[in-house]
């Protein structure tokens, strides 16, 4: 069952921070994640990061009708991310646009080296990300959230998947960029990685950033990624025991 | 969309239970599941509802935005419903764009709002024959368990209830919005929705999945809350008899007044 917290406290001014919600420049929304909240599923999660509520299915392994893409030593991972209409200021048209296409396949991306594939030949592993609510970082709030719906579904895997970004917004390094700090910010860097062994498995960069400020954005993006790595682990702790 | 399977076994025993007057989750013919509803779930849409039937599960949302009306209807606003049956719901959910049941789900809750003079859209109109305000009603199918035109109208009518917009001004004939001043949206009537099954000769309300996937027959109600009826669709492979509608006639009045208990004593 989930809670949705429907608040806007987002920060307590409690730093001196230039950032529009006063956190510091290494703080992340306030966030939480659950494990198993859909019921026909075969593994869910829902996560809250700011003001993004992201709610994750996963399916399979499964057939895989579509012949052509089935491989015949390994199972695909297919990711499907999808906004709700009212997920956003102004009602975005259903269904995919470029910018949902180019989300969906960098994310099966990022979990694709964590999920042991081979194991499971010509069938498909789904993962359905819808947002239900946009507030900048949703890629990494519907990767770190399909993590746990695939950990939930018993998928067998390396390592949970975790992302986070960090951007610079007027001219600071920070983490976890917000809306505003989004679109009014100078670049965004979204980071998913393995924490186990830190391989990252996403890396996308978008705005200017001189290569030092780009070392730390990554060091902070990689810093956020273990903080909600923990929290991953709880929420499946939580579901299923130690 | 793919097809699931119904062993005979199940389809044998869910029969032989309705005619022995039982259900498989011990409900009597009237009861409909647990009913959760939830408003304000979603800050950036202007009204938004999420409802539980059983585990039946869906998330409304309701977005303005300013368009213009149709030739025909002038001074009237709109409302638009539109329904996704997104595949993280269900197995047999697939992408792509909306097929029959998607399209049908949002035609009948649309009907079932529209008909009932739910929104008074007349107070949506801003400047007669040009700009009227436009409401998105979207239903988010999120888990299937069955009964999904029960779970849409009672969430898109909460959703509505729930709605606020902007306050919008005519100045020199352009529209001039005040995103500070939100007004509710004008709610004249309330409506909601009662599904029975057919299934081993009885109508039973609010199918379960398992229900509904061995019922002959479906008919959906939708009710005003002064007892008159404002849409009905019938759905299934088998043909209902007279009497069978005038019964769920009937006993839609009773069912639809708890109901709507649910929804939030007072717009806003």
């Amino acid at each position: 069952m989930i809670t949705i917290i429907t608040n806007k406290i987002l920060g307590k001014n409690s730093t001196s921070s230039k950032r529009a919600d006063g956190r510091a420049s290494d703080e992340l929304r306030p966030f939480k994640i659950e494990a198993g909240v859909l019921e026909r599923a075969d593994g869910s999660a829902y996560l809250e990061l700011g003001g993004n509520k992201v709610i994750v299915a996963v399916y399979g392994p499964r057939e895989l009708h579509i012949r052509r893409l089935m491989q015949p030593d390994r199972a695909v991972l297919r990711c499907r991310y999808n906004m709700a209409p009212f997920s956003v200021d102004d009602r975005k048209r259903p269904g995919p646009d470029r910018r949902s296409v180019e989300i969906s396949k960098i994310t099966s991306e990022a979990l694709m080296p964590a999920v042991f594939l081979e194991k499971f030949p010509r069938s498909t592993i789904d993962v359905f990300i819808e947002v239900l609510e946009a507030e900048g970082g949703t890629r990494c709030a519907g990767i770190t959230a399909a993590s746990v719906a695939l950990a939930d579904a018993g998928v067998p895997m390396r390592d949970l998947v975790v992302a986070c970004a960090a951007g610079k917004f007027e001219g600071e390094v920070v983490l976890d960029l917000s809306e505003v700090e989004d679109k009014d910010g100078e670049a965004d860097v979204p980071v998913a990685i393995m924490p186990r062994t830190g391989e990252i498995t996403l890396l996308q960069s978008d705005g200017n950033l001189t290569p030092e400020e780009f070392g730390k954005a990554l060091n902070l993006a990689i810093e956020g990624c273990m903080k909600l790595s923990e929290a991953q682990k709880e929420a499946i702790i939580k579901r299923y025991g130690d | 969309m793919g097809v699931t399977i119904i062993p005979e076994i199940i389809r044998e025993s869910l029969n032989n239970l309705v005619k022995n007057g039982e259900r498989s989750d011990d409900r009597s013919f009237d009861d409909y599941r647990d009913i959760y509803l939830e408003t304000g779930v979603i800050s950036k849409a202007e009204g938004s509802a999420r409802v539980k039937i059983g585990k039946t599960q869906i998330m409304v949302g309701a977005k303005p935005q300013i368009g213009e009306p149709f030739s025909d209807t002038p001074n009237v606003g709109v409302l638009m419903t539109n329904s996704e049956l997104i595949p993280m719901a269900s197995p047999d959910f697939e992408p792509g764009p909306p097929d029959e049941r998607s399209v049908e789900l949002a035609r009948v809750t649309d009907r079932c709002m529209r008909e009932a003079g739910v929104v008074d859209l007349e107070k949506l109109c801003i400047i007669e024959g040009k700009k009227v305000w436009m409401i998105f009603l979207d239903l988010h199918i999120i888990d299937y368990d069955g009964n999904l035109m029960d779970a849409a109208v009672l969430g898109s009518m909460a959703a509505l209830m729930d709605t606020k917009i902007p306050e919008a001004r005519v100045e020199d004939d352009e529209v001039v919005i005040d995103p500070e001043k939100k007004v509710p949206l004008p709610i004249k009537e309330k409506a909601l929705m009662c599904t029975f099954a057919k299934i081993g000769g009885e109508l039973i309300v609010d199918p379960s999945l398992e229900e509904e996937q061995v019922m002959d027959a479906r008919i959906s109600l939708g009710m005003r809350a002064d007892g008159s009826i404002c849409a009905m669709q019938k759905g299934g492979m088998h043909p209902l008899n007279k009497d069978e509608i005038l019964k769920a006639v009937e006993r839609t009045g009773e069912i639809t007044k708890k109901l709507m208990e649910h929804l939030p004593q007072n717009n806003q």
